[in-house]
């Protein structure tokens, strides 16, 4: 572990908030006070259910929204600070997204090559139209799909290919820093491990950093080095991927462990499953204290009053929960 | 066990622009009385047409049944008039759909919706009715139905708009549920509340229940039996505990190694090279074929045959054919629990 603490980080979040407005007086709170930091070279993969705030993390962090507070730093630099179009074009080209849905994602008017191609034509990556084709057919051997694909259309792939074309457009530039933002929910089982294998092994060629947001908890933690878990606009926990599975200690990160089914009948037939009352509540009008609090089986009277923070519970494993806090510990007797 | 639904060399296909789309061709399958029999595939592999076909919700006049027989209750529901298929469909065999943002009517109220059913198929007033759909709202676990069953969809979450959907489902006590991806539109929390409702209510009311799903940890958790499709055909059935330890198939070892597990550390999962089968254009042979490591000459060129390996477990591949040469499933499977 001594290790880690001398690895640079490459991102670096602090206290980040994004909120929003919805309707005249209402403020819906996705991201509030979120912290954490990315090494470089590793994979941080970004859990939680849907409103959980993990993709507007994602899209604050490449300036696809304006942060209402906080900052991310980014090899140092602060992302949302006032930029020239020189020094933006210089960061947009390090860091590169894929989104969610490849039908949608892809301009259906563009060929390949031109989706593909755009982020050299706007960073002038290439001297001339050959060497602009070149890179282009190089990336799609890159991706796994060839050359013959460059002239045509997205609506003439299929999912799975869309999303390398997507991957293929986010590596043209040669960035440092991918955000996926549920890069394979919307595929099916047998093209998703595809597209997780590609994405591994361009990790290993190119030295990516990858920020990786999901619900799929399997996936994250097949693919991920550390992983954050995110509720309601919090982070509840972080921790290197074996470590949050293995030992995970915030009760809603143990729930949703729990809640995952396994492809193993016997282990489903003697598992006792941990289920959450209730839905996640609007983070319009969050619960006080802990936001967790109103489904937590543990919750005492203190998770009402005080909000608890992100420490360090055990080396590299963080947690806000009062459970483990010293000062609070004792109002829960297990 | 008795069946209680059979499903004989169904075959269905699609008119479209292109030509003919053949989505099911010749399934073979039978639910027995009380059981959850799991039905999974990627999609394009034709299970949601066989269900929709049970049901004759098939759009019109772009699909058609081509042949076969789905026997229910001694009658064969293909050949039923709309009249008489109205009777039954949402008294004795019912649905839940996907999608429940989109599955109710935004414009109706959840009571009447739920007693929309119960007062055509049971006859019952309309004080009955109410009563009963606050029942059934209390039985999926909606609290506070006296006042939630007067409330429209848009006033209830995704989870809650589920259990509503559920209850519209068994408000008459049907003897068959179709779950096409019940909760594939859920959250994992809200998913573990829902598939252990389903589990419960099918307890309480034994119905049989047909699960469509592409999620093998929701099938490991839900059914007793699984059918696996590739293709438009059913390439494997057996019980859960053959399907997931002793599978026969590459089509299902592929997808049982292709999952990440939870529990232990994997460098690479086992992908399925390419993508399945045009069916407007189906394969000769085999429709796994060509993304299969073992193919063979004659998998190209002729379907293989069902081998029946146990009393429940059948498998169409020509690598059980006795000429075959003896090939080993992926090592992950082989060790024995997927998953472990």
């Amino acid at each position: 572990m001594t290790e880690t603490a001398e690895r640079e980080k490459l991102i670096e979040v602090k206290n980040l908030k994004k909120y929003f407005k919805v309707g005249k007086k209402a403020i819906l709170k996705a991201v509030d006070d979120v912290s954490f930091h990315i090494y470089r070279g590793e994979t941080f993969g970004l859990v939680g259910e849907s409103g959980c705030g993990k993709s507007t993390t994602g899209r604050t962090i490449i300036r696809l929204y304006e942060a209402t507070d906080g900052e991310v730093l980014f090899e140092g630099k602060n992302v949302h600070a006032k930029m020239s179009r020189k020094e933006l074009k210089e960061f947009n080209k390090k860091m590169q997204m894929i989104f969610q849905d490849p039908y949608a994602s892809l301009n259906p008017r563009m060929t390949v090559k031109d989706i593909i191609a755009e982020g050299i034509d706007i960073h002038g990556l290439a001297k001339s139209k050959k060497e602009r084709d070149e890179k282009v057919y190089e990336l799609l051997e890159t991706v796994g799909l060839n050359k013959e694909h460059a002239n045509r259309f997205p609506h003439e792939f299929s999912g799975g290919q869309r999303q390398r074309i997507g991957i293929a457009r986010a590596l043209a530039v040669d960035p440092d820093f991918i955000i996926a933002d549920e890069p394979i929910s919307a595929l099916d089982v047998s093209i998703q491990a595809q597209v997780v294998n590609l994405l591994q092994k361009l990790q290993k060629e190119r030295g990516l950093t990858y920020l990786f947001i999901a619900h799929d908890l399997s996936m994250v933690k097949h693919i991920s080095d550390r992983v954050g878990v995110m509720y309601l606009g919090n982070m509840v926990e972080v921790a290197a991927s074996d470590e949050l599975y293995d030992n995970p200690l915030h009760p809603y990160t143990e729930a949703l462990l729990s809640a995952i089914p396994v492809p193993d009948p016997n282990y489903e037939r003697s598992r006792e499953r941990i289920i959450l009352k209730g839905d996640v509540p609007s983070p319009v009008n969050p619960p006080s204290g802990c936001r967790f609090r109103t489904r937590c089986p543990l919750a005492t009277d203190i998770c009402a009053q005080v909000a608890p923070k992100l420490r360090e519970a055990r080396e590299g494993h963080w947690v806000a929960c009062h459970l483990y806090d010293d000062e609070y510990k004792h109002a829960f007797n297990k | 066990m008795e069946n209680i639904l059979e499903i004989k060399d169904l075959h269905v296909s699609f008119d479209t622009y292109g030509g003919e789309v053949q989505a099911v061709r010749g399934v073979n399958l039978e639910l027995k009385k009380g059981e959850t029999l799991a039905i999974v595939g990627e999609s394009g592999s034709g299970k949601s047409v066989t269900s929709k076909t049970i049901m004759r919700l098939l759009p019109k006049p772009a699909a058609r049944i081509k042949s076969g027989e789905i026997w229910f209750n001694g009658k064969d529901l293909t050949k039923l008039s709309e009249k008489e298929m109205q009777k039954i469909r949402g008294s004795e065999i019912s649905m839940i759909f996907q999608d429940p943002m989109t599955s109710l009517n935004p414009t109706m109220s959840i009571g009447k919706q739920i007693m929309e059913g119960l007062r055509k198929h049971q006859k019952l007033g309309k004080q009955e009715a109410l009563q009963r759909a606050i029942e059934l709202l209390d039985l999926v676990g909606i609290p506070n139905p006296e006042a939630r069953v007067k409330q429209y969809p848009h006033q209830f979450s995704g989870g809650m708009r589920q259990r509503v959907v559920i209850a519209i489902a068994l408000a008459c006590n049907p003897k068959v549920l179709i779950a096409d991806e019940p909760t594939t539109a859920l959250d994992v929390t809200i998913q573990a509340q829902i598939l252990d409702l389903m589990k419960d209510l099918q307890n309480k009311m034994q119905t049989s229940i047909i699960l469509i799903t592409h999620d093998l940890g929701v099938v490991a958790n839900m059914a007793q039996r699984v059918a696996v499709m590739y293709g438009g055909k059913i390439v494997e059935t057996g019980t859960v505990d053959e399907i997931f330890y002793r599978p026969k198939h590459p089509y299902t070892w592929g997808l049982l190694s292709s999952m990440p597990r939870l529990h232990s550390k994997t460098d690479e999962l086992l992908a399925i090279p390419g993508t399945p089968p045009d069916l407007s254009n189906p394969p000769k042979g085999c429709p796994f074929a060509p993304r299969c490591p073992h193919a063979m000459k004659v998998c190209v060129e002729y379907m293989p045959d069902y081998t029946t390996l146990s009393e429940t477990q059948k498998t169409a591949c020509w690598l059980l054919d006795e000429r075959a040469p003896k090939v080993e499933p992926p090592e992950i499977i082989a060790v024995g629990g997927a998953g472990k």
